[in-house]
């Protein structure tokens, strides 16, 4: 009989999931379980729906001929329960669905707000494709919206709803934005693109209480007892694992779903994959969360690999992303910060834990107007690096960072100058990458 | 009609990188948009491609560089084609 393997979730994790089973294992039964009705679209691409830079319709990678030509069962139903000695998942509506092998790619969810009046009509969180519709229908080009939290979503609602025709006042809880990633003077660059874009920031404000009338929002008050008059309020303080349904059925928990490396989870023949999975990194020693596309589509490769009988240790690549924050391009890669943000009361979506494993590192900085260079030493590698602006040295940082490579040949002169950071980096990565081209 | 030597620098610069190059994704920057796609002028979906790690290898792609300009991940760039190397990734 063909094996049965069903996978809860149709994001980026469940997606790879699902086409690598289908390639690894082309006679077994896969199944899609997932409660959004609009299945597989780009969560990170949300940013650029509320921006009004594409079409909704743009955010679907695949059409629904492609996922039938996949050959996949598609169930657009909520996962309930699991019987884990049974075999069997319980929907909603109580129909089962038996399974050899389970993945649970569930995601996270935005964390709620934690205000008084924070269930009025109004206040909107980022999560879903839903979510982005309801924000942009309410915005309507007109009004005034109030934006709280932090991370990259905090910053794409308030440009999405600047970009929207709304008035935009973004409260910080701290003195900055995104302290534990960003250092001061990156912050200020993120702060000032948004100022001259409009957008009023407010730091060390926190919200007292949401105001409604008949139910619908009308102002937030701050701690200092100011009022703001406002349509909406968007919040992103961070991002949960949405751990119900594994926690329900006994699988080993902590912030994220506990895996080993091969991504299983402490249930047999259960896995577990994406923003959901906390995922044993054997080489740290430490499981941490991570909530960026490209290492939730390696889980999903990863965990299809394992429940189709080949387990090969998850091996993460540097934590990376390259994003615009306020519209000034961005890179970060490895660890770089530390510490907590005022702004967050869990990982954001976009961030990694690991960006804020930074060792006793010598920072260096090239600055110019918009671009900048910011640079962790090791003492012979380069640990992280961001890069705001010119984008030229992002990549060459990347293979350098990810490679671990020995940089003892320019260190004490990056050190020594730091105006002449793009110089040194370019050509010593260009001759690196000669050195290394004959290895694979 | 007088030669215009910026039109003729462009023209030849444009013909080289048709004759010589092509359009080269890196799918571990890519978060599947689809900014590239809609940019397209002719309708390739350049992020099926990406999402595959494949260079876009498609006769009627123009090298017009929209697709690369627009991406706001720096996920593509141009790269020369080297049929006598071996692929490198």
């Amino acid at each position: 009989m063909a094996t049965e393997y069903v996978i809860v979730g149709s994001g980026v994790a469940g997606i790879a999931a699902a086409e690598a089973l289908r390639s690894r294992a082309p006679g077994a039964s896969v199944t899609v379980v997932t409660e959004d009705p609009d299945g597989f679209y780009s969560r990170p691409g949300l940013a650029y729906y509320l921006s009004g830079t594409i079409p909704e319709k743009q955010l679907f990678p695949r059409s629904p001929a492609d996922l039938r030509d996949m050959g996949l069962r598609w169930v657009q139903a909520r996962a309930t329960h699991i019987d884990v000695a049974g075999h069997r998942l319980t929907l909603a509506d109580d129909r089962t669905i038996p399974y050899d092998k389970l993945l649970l790619a569930t995601g996270a969810r935005a964390a709620a707000p934690d205000f008084p009046g924070s269930d009025l009509d109004g206040i909107f969180t980022l999560d879903t494709l839903g979510d982005a519709r309801r924000l942009v229908r309410k915005a309507n080009r007109s009004g005034r919206a109030v934006v709280v939290g932090g991370g990259i979503t905090a910053l794409e609602l308030a440009e999405g709803l600047h970009a929207c025709g709304v008035r935009v006042h973004y409260l910080l809880r701290g003195a900055r934005y995104w302290a534990n990633v960003l250092d001061a003077e990156e912050s200020h660059l993120v702060e000032e693109h948004l100022r001259s874009d409009g957008v009023e920031i407010h730091s060390h404000t926190r919200v007292r209480q949401a105001l409604g009338k008949k139910g619908k929002l009308i102002a937030v008050e701050t701690d200092s007892g100011a009022l703001i008059p406002c349509h909406m309020l968007a919040v992103a303080i961070g991002t949960r694992p949405h751990l119900d349904l594994a926690r329900a059925a006994g699988v080993k928990v902590d912030r994220g779903i506990l895996t080993d490396s091969c991504l299983r989870t402490s249930a047999p023949d259960i896995f577990a994959a994406g923003d959901v999975a906390q995922v044993y990194n054997e080489r740290s020693g430490r499981a941490s969360l991570d909530t960026l596309w490209p290492t939730a589509r390696a889980h999903g490769e990863a965990a299809a690999a394992a429940m189709a009988g080949e387990p090969t240790p998850y091996q993460p690549a540097t934590a990376m992303n390259v994003t615009l924050l306020a519209g000034i391009p961005t890179t970060i890669i490895g660890a770089l910060g530390s510490g907590s943000d005022e702004d967050l009361v869990a990982i954001a979506r976009g961030d990694s834990e690991r960006w804020r494993n930074a060792t006793p590192a010598w920072v260096v900085v090239e600055q110019h107007a918009v671009n900048r260079v910011r640079l962790m030493l090791g003492e012979r590698t380069i640990t992280g690096a961001l890069v705001m602006g010119d984008q030229t040295l992002s990549r060459p940082l990347q293979r350098l960072i990810a490679a671990e490579a020995d940089i003892s040949p320019i260190r004490d002169s990056l050190l020594a100058d730091g105006n002449t950071i793009l110089e040194r980096i370019a050509t010593f990565s260009a001759e690196w990458e000669c050195s290394h081209a004959a290895t694979p | 009609m007088a030669l215009n030597r910026r039109s003729l620098l462009f023209d030849l610069t444009r013909a080289e990188v048709l004759a010589k190059g092509h359009v080269l994704p890196e799918p571990a920057r890519c978060v599947q948009c689809g900014i590239c796609s809609y940019n397209c002028p002719i309708g390739l979906d350049v992020r099926a491609y990406a999402w595959r790690g494949e260079p876009i290898f498609d006769g009627h792609c123009l090298t017009c560089g929209q697709c690369v300009a627009r991406c706001p991940r720096g996920v593509l760039t141009f790269a020369r084609v080297n049929l006598c190397a071996e692929p490198t990734h």
